[in-house]
């Protein structure tokens, strides 16, 4: 069938007549795929110029507007042999990128005054002890103020903005004391280089500013790989909507360029692709990743359906609408916007430290000055002193200590297929003392699972191949068991009902239980659905039900060992809920639970002093997601949930959600060894300080030593754990191996996340 | 002492062309794709042909 594609909303139509799109391609691994993408492009009439951008696994394509189109490119990709999905990059995205190449250039910038400063300190240093002439010193001095006063002006911005931003708003972060510290060290410095005296910091000061923007960068860096991965992932996600226009003609459209008021064609097998009412058709939809219902609803036109439930049966014409108050989205709506209100500011420890780090410091150099002054010191001197309290006390090593922690730890999330959205969520996620997990697509595979075991295989392998001629998504999962992949010849759909063909001599027929003729009553089992085929006189129920997770039992006796609450809400049946909860070992469950129920049933936890950890995919859960201390949500689960999690971990495994909390767990500890460190540093090097004996070489000494000590003791995050093998652990006998050439309607990419990953 | 005065500005011009040469290399975008560099320079098929563009 001949459809039209339309790529225009990621096209970018530049005034010279070319046009720009930009691709996320999958299934790039090697040097011999630049290469075979970049000329296989290169080779087509029209194309400006194909580039692809191998870290990033995106490929820019420029083409002279009219000679050739979107659709083309991404059809010779494929020809090719790679996927590709239209991407539009997020304007966060953009933002982070500028964001971390100025960090880059301040960087570079601090580097290069920190290595010249110090070249004409050592030589200060060690001019003092020998045979320097003052005159020769002052000039030393007079070209560090040269270079470190630029270099810090412009080096320093970071630190200087966010700290204004700080005050301005009336608090304080770490920023504050930094700039304080760096300031008055550089002020310091010029006024004794014009009084000819033999210590100046301007080494100290410009090597500070090195040291934090290496950690500043590095936070920078780990943030806008997780965010691009996140991006890629969703352009692979992205999926396609047939538009109908006035004509009654069938246009492939992105899902995001749909507008309210576009009517779409549904397939039987497809997703439905925006929220709206039905204005044509009949069918059964599965509404599981919707409201964790996992029994089909039967609609008929004027029924509302929502985005990401999959049409069982009949094809439907649907009005891509907002919905109207009183919906369920609507309902989810207001309640997301309620938790988020509600959520309490939880403080970052780091922002607990630097709430009580900031008047501690300066309290103490105050005391310092008049201390001196009272014991008879000189004005200078005292002032002097003063300063080197607080060169001394800049927090070098405590902006250092949690930062280079959160990097280390969320690029090990990040290898066990967990992405952080948000950055102090592995503070939130060590303090985790109840695991509420939904039961749809989060306990259970997201797509369902035929049960075998009562089944004759020689049946059962006919059953799935002849499943293969059928789009309808139970026959799907069906046809996931078929060992040889080729349909049978000559296998016809009656759409809705079943397929039918002739196997070898005998015909046969899959599909309902009216469609095979048999009186079987469904009534018995309700945690299942049930496909029947007969084949030469002889029929077979196949019960096709939402599979557990193949790690699930394992993780949560994990999870349950380590003092964890274990509780499961849903939104599904108490009939289907019971089951999975017992076979985990759960006690404590719910089900049929609304939107509004998780919520009430987390608020009270929560007001028994819990912090919640929310594990859950369905568009119900977001508001719960919202309003838990920390969430989690697998790659699959609904848009909008999604962005409500703190994390998304990938694949079929419920093994990250038990990483996530060991690691987290670990990550804090070690941030409070880090600020452990850092005040004994401080207890050590402050008495020196007050006394007046702190010279230029050991302040860069003491920074640069306690600097390296946290960042290595931060580093230790990455060493193996004491018995923490998880991620080998043997998946239990229930999955079988499964053929599966082509991507799962709603799985994510699995082997492009790997990919990235290594 | 007097070597100080032309060995030091030559120490700091050292610095600073390094400074410039890596702003350059910042603003030519050639830290975009590290991986794709280290892979780009393996096939061989560019020997014996002239004027290749891109």
């Amino acid at each position: 069938m001949a459809e039209i594609i339309d790529f225009s909303t990621f096209v970018e139509r530049k005034p010279d007549g070319t046009a720009h799109m930009t691709l996320a391609v999958e299934g790039v691994g090697c040097a011999g795929c630049i290469r075979k993408i970049e000329s296989g492009l290169n080779k087509l009439p029209g194309i400006v110029d194909a580039r692809l951008n191998f870290t990033q696994r995106r490929l820019a394509v420029d083409w002279r507007d009219g000679e050739i189109d979107g659709a083309r490119i991404v059809k010779t990709l494929q020809q090719i042999g790679y996927r590709a999905h239209p991407f539009a990059p997020e304007r966060a995205e953009a933002d982070e990128t500028r964001q971390a190449k100025w960090l880059l250039k301040c960087l570079a910038v601090a580097g290069f005054a920190a290595m010249n400063v110090m070249l004409l300190s050592v030589s200060v240093w060690s001019g003092n002890v020998s045979d320097m002439t003052p005159e020769t010193r002052d000039v030393f001095h007079w070209l560090s103020a040269l270079i470190a006063l630029p270099a810090a002006a412009y080096a320093g911005q970071p630190f200087f903005h966010s700290a204004l931003r700080a005050l301005r708003a009336r608090h304080t972060n770490m920023d504050v004391p930094i700039s304080i510290g760096v300031v008055l060290a550089l002020g310091l410095s010029v006024y004794e280089t014009a009084a000819h005296a033999e210590h100046v910091y301007f080494d100290s000061a410009i090597m500070l500013l090195f040291f934090l923007l290496c950690g500043r960068y590095l936070e920078q860096a780990m943030r806008r790989k997780t965010r691009l991965f996140a991006g890629n992932l969703a352009s692979h996600k992205a999926e396609f909507a047939h538009r109908l226009d006035g004509k009654g003609e069938l246009t492939r459209v992105p899902v995001a360029a749909l507008q309210p008021g576009d009517r779409v064609l549904v397939r039987p097998g497809e997703v439905i692709p925006a929220d709206g009412s039905i204005i044509d058709g009949v069918s059964e939809i599965d509404e599981s990743l919707v409201t964790g219902e996992t029994m089909p609803r039967a609609v008929a036109a004027a029924a509302k359906v929502y985005a990401g439930s999959i049409n069982f049966s009949g094809a439907l014409t649907l009005q891509v609408g907002a919905a109207e108050s009183g919906t369920l989205v609507d309902e989810i709506e207001r309640l997301l916007q309620k938790a988020t209100e509600a959520k309490s500011r939880t403080v970052r420890l780091a922002d607990r430290a630097a709430r009580f780090y900031a008047p501690v410091v300066h309290a103490t150099a105050a005391l310092t000055a008049i201390g001196w002054l009272i014991a008879g010191a000189s004005f200078h001197d005292s002032i002097v002193t003063a300063i080197a309290v607080l060169i001394i006390t800049c927090p070098c090593a405590f902006a250092l200590a949690i930062p280079v922690v959160q990097v280390v730890a969320a690029g090990q999330l990040f290898r066990s297929s967990v992405i952080l959205n948000s950055g102090d969520a592995i503070e939130r996620l060590a303090e985790v003392d109840t695991v509420i997990f939904d039961k749809t697509g989060t306990l259970t595979l997201p797509d369902p699972e035929v049960d075998a075991a009562s089944i004759d295989l020689a049946m059962l392998e006919r059953a799935a191949r002849l499943a293969l001629s059928s789009r309808h998504p139970l026959a799907v999962a069906l046809a996931r068991r078929a060992r040889q992949r080729t349909p049978y010849p000559g296998a016809s759909e009656a759409p809705g009902r079943g397929v039918r063909a002739v196997i070898d001599g005998q015909a046969a027929r899959l599909g309902s239980a009216g469609f095979c003729q048999t009186a079987d009553a469904v009534a018995c089992e309700s945690d299942a659905s049930f496909i029947f085929f007969a084949c030469g006189g002889e029929t077979v129920r196949i019960p096709i039900r939402q599979s557990l997770r193949p790690d699930a039992v394992a993780v949560t006796q994990a999870l349950a060992a380590r003092g964890l609450d274990l509780i499961v809400l849903s939104g599904d049946r108490p009939e289907a809920v019971g089951p999975v909860a017992s076979r985990l070992g759960i006690r404590q469950w719910h089900a049929s639970l609304t939107p509004a129920a998780k919520i009430e049933a987390i608020e009270l936890l929560k007001s028994q002093g819990r912090s919640v950890l929310m594990v859950g995919d369905g568009l119900n859960d977001a508001p719960a997601l919202a309003a838990a201390h920390v969430s989690l949500s697998p790659i699959t689960a609904a848009h909008l949930t999604q962005a409500q999690a703190d994390a998304v971990f990938l694949g079929d495994r419920l093994a990250p959600v038990l990483r996530a909390i060991v690691v987290a767990r670990r990550a804090r500890s070690l941030m409070k060894q880090n600020l452990a460190l850092t005040v004994i540093y401080n207890a050590l090097a402050v008495p020196i300080a007050i006394a007046g004996l702190v010279t230029p070489l050991i302040a860069a000494l003491a920074m640069s030593g306690s600097s390296i000590l946290v960042t290595l003791n931060a580093l230790r995050a990455r060493l193996p754990m004491r018995g923490e093998r998880i991620s080998e652990m043997r998946v239990p006998a229930m999955t079988v191996p499964m053929a599966e050439p082509e991507a799962k309607t709603r799985g994510p990419m699995a082997p492009a996340a790997v990919e990235l990953m290594s | 002492m007097n070597v100080l005065l032309y060995l030091v500005p030559i120490a700091l011009l050292l610095g600073l062309t390094g400074l410039i040469a890596f702003l350059w290399t910042l603003k030519s975008n050639q830290y975009d794709d590290l991986d794709g560099a280290a892979l780009r320079i393996l096939p061989d098929d560019d020997i014996g042909r002239t004027n290749e563009g891109a």
